[in-house]
């Protein structure tokens, strides 16, 4: 079959490798339909997450159609149409049975990188390096998708593929983002990074019931899309405006009630500190580079919440604890627990109140992603969500 | 089945704890620390008097066994202290001159600890999750006969027999008399009150010096706790899980994978 490999930093080829094949007796074998790339692959992308191996295939944005079952799958059957999450969990451990689905003790067959650099390893991901699990991704014609039975969701023919797709990582994802902020009512939510996860966390921050949402980006074409599609939406472009000044000025001086970076950790920025993440960065002395957190501990209001649905892989810089602490702020983060999200959010498809949809931006062959990667790298105000077609 | 004998080398009864020096350790401190001091006060200088000094001390150490350096570096040389033991295992050094490899692991899973007891009894069942065991055998008795994976397609082998025993609490086992490598373990279950059961395997092994014991040392590894803790987080999967979850077989662009994928 064809697949879309990591070869390296800023090297990524579609390649023919083996059909996958039932390895466990959980396992169902998914036959890809759609699939995307992810802001979170270009981390992959860029060589910031360890443990990549030349030959990985990407890809955890996927749906599709089941083609093979294993024994203990007895939910699914040939034919079936599905979307796969993107953590890998076995429903039985302590953690599934509590909702921490992307904390799953059973689904990672090499924890040791995890165990190492994090003391414990959470659950496995599909096509995401091999300290998360190592297992292939659906940036491919076919996937072998472990614990089947209790991943998967099934779609209903009336949907579309675009409209189910991203319940696989990006909408679930933003709306345990705002979730996190426990939001009530006359609550203003500042969100960093307007690109799709942003998207769906001020969408899912409505849908919450926040008064406000303020998105804070410096890409003017997503800061329109986000304008276009949410009323009571406002935006700060940070490249021409001090976003803490215009904060305080949107609350009464207070500061937002709740913080949400989206962003992760490539943030850009032109502050000193952002810059001088870069320069570390590029030297390999640091690992991540947290402007946009530092910016959203600051600008919190006392006793708020700094939820974060962008990725981080390592050792933060000058993280100003002293905020948070001081500030009494509430700080959430994690892989999305996605099983614990799905059904509901596709009820709210079903429903109407949302058309995920909005968020794409192109529509390509599976065979243009090395093409794909590479503009959505560069161009992040046009290239945006990057559909791919097998 | 209550109590069919107690391990001698049980957990709850350790020798003492104060000795933290091994017995030739011991006889090499004591002679050391003797020849110190008498070196010490013939030379009769302020040298002399502090080599007579540590001397003593090290003529201190071999007789009582107990060395305050050892206890201020969190040492200890003493082979009987800690056999199977709880308080040294998890220390970060060891004595310099032991050869035993002790290991203490624990995992927490979610079922009942007679459901883990009553596979575990069983050790025709160890191999499914022990990745360096090739089979073992139930014989007459308390006795069974392990096979374990050694490089180059070998094997090595020997009798083991069930020291102790707990119903749906604890199995202690100890390698029979003549085993290439002398070894034991105890592995305990302990219910929890909302968590599951905590399995706790504390194992020690005796590799001969030599050839062997570099085959040996290869074959449970570079690091034989990881390997401990790798076959409980598969116990814990086949129980949690129903299976133990691999990516070994799976689609890549390596060629070796697809090699695999041929075959």
């Amino acid at each position: 079959m064809k697949a879309v490999c990591w070869n390296g930093k800023h090297d990524v080829r579609v390649e023919n490798v083996p059909d996958p094949k039932i390895l466990n007796s959980r396992d169902a074998i998914i036959k890809i339909t759609t699939t995307a790339i992810c802001g979170s692959d270009l981390h992959l992308y860029n060589g910031y997450i360890p443990s990549m191996q030349a030959g990985d295939i990407l890809g955890h944005e996927f749906m599709g159609e089941v083609v093979e079952t294993g024994k203990d799958v007895g939910n699914l059957k040939k034919g079936d149409r599905v979307v796969v999450p993107f953590t890998i969990a076995c429903g039985n451990c302590f953690f599934c049975q509590r909702d921490f689905w992307s904390l799953c003790d059973n689904s990672n067959p090499n924890p040791e990188g995890q165990e190492t650099l994090y003391g414990f390893s959470g659950s496995g991901l599909f096509g995401y390096s091999h300290m998360m699990g190592g297992f292939a991704g659906g940036q491919a014609e076919f996937v072998r998708v472990p614990f089947a039975d209790v991943g998967p969701l099934k779609v209903p023919d009336s949907l579309e593929d675009e409209q189910v797709l991203f319940l696989s990582d990006i909408f679930p994802t933003g709306y345990m983002a705002a979730e996190n902020c426990s939001i009530q009512p006359g609550d203003t939510v500042a969100v960093w990074g307007a690109g799709p996860v942003g998207q769906f966390a001020i969408k899912s921050a409505f849908m919450l019931g926040a008064e406000t949402v303020v998105v804070i980006d410096h890409y003017k074409d997503r800061l329109a899309l986000a304008l276009q599609e949410n009323k009571n939406l406002r935006t700060i472009n940070f490249d021409d405006e001090d976003v803490f000044e215009q904060l305080k000025d949107m609350t009464g001086g207070r500061g937002p009630d709740s913080c949400i970076d989206s962003v992760g950790l490539e943030a850009h920025g032109t502050t000193p500190d952002a810059i001088l993440d870069r320069v570390k960065a590029s030297m390999m002395l640091a690992t991540d580079r947290p402007h946009a957190l530092r910016q959203a501990i600051h600008c919190c209001r006392k006793g708020g919440t700094v939820s974060i649905p962008g990725v981080y892989g390592g050792f933060l810089d000058k993280l100003n604890f002293g905020a948070a602490f001081n500030k009494g702020l509430t700080l959430k983060m994690g892989q999305t627990n996605m099983h614990k999200y799905m059904p509901k959010l596709l009820k709210h498809i079903e429903d109407g109140d949302i058309d995920p949809r909005f968020v794409i931006s192109h529509r390509l062959q599976l065979d243009e992603a090395p093409n794909a990667y590479k503009q959505f790298n560069e161009q992040k105000d046009d290239w945006r969500k990057i559909v791919l077609k097998p | 089945m209550e109590h069919i004998n107690e391990d001698k080398s049980s957990m709850d009864n350790l020798t003492d704890t104060n000795v933290n020096v091994g017995n030739t350790e011991r006889v090499v401190s004591a002679i050391a620390g003797g020849a110190l001091v008498a070196y010490g006060l013939k030379r009769a200088d302020t040298t002399g008097i502090l080599l007579s000094v540590l001397g003593g001390g090290l003529a201190l150490r071999g007789a009582t066994g107990h060395c305050q350096v050892y206890d201020a570096m969190d040492m200890n040389t003493n082979e009987e202290h800690g056999f199977a033991g709880e308080q040294d295992s998890n220390k970060k050094s060891r004595g310099f001159l032991s050869s035993k490899i002790h290991v203490k692991k624990s995992v927490t899973i979610n079922k009942s600890p007679a459901e883990l007891y009553q596979f575990w009894r069983n050790f025709e069942n160890l191999p499914k999750f022990m990745s360096h065991l090739e089979s073992v055998s139930n014989s007459e008795g308390n006795r069974s006969h392990w096979v374990a994976k050694a490089p180059f397609g070998t094997t090595v082998e020997w009798d083991a027999e069930i020291t102790s025993e707990r119903e749906n609490e604890r199995i202690g086992w100890n390698s029979v008399e003549g085993a290439s490598v002398p070894n034991s373990g105890v592995v305990e279950f302990r219910p929890t009150s909302t968590r599951g059961t905590e399995v706790r395997v504390v194992l020690t092994y005796e590799p001969p010096a030599g050839k062997l014991g570099a085959m040996i040392a290869k074959l449970f590894g570079e690091e034989p706790s990881q390997q401990v803790y790798g076959d409980l987080c598969r116990f814990k999967s086949m129980f949690e899980s129903g299976e133990i979850i691999t990516t070994e077989g799976q689609s890549s662009a390596r060629k070796e994978d697809a090699k695999a994928a041929k075959a």
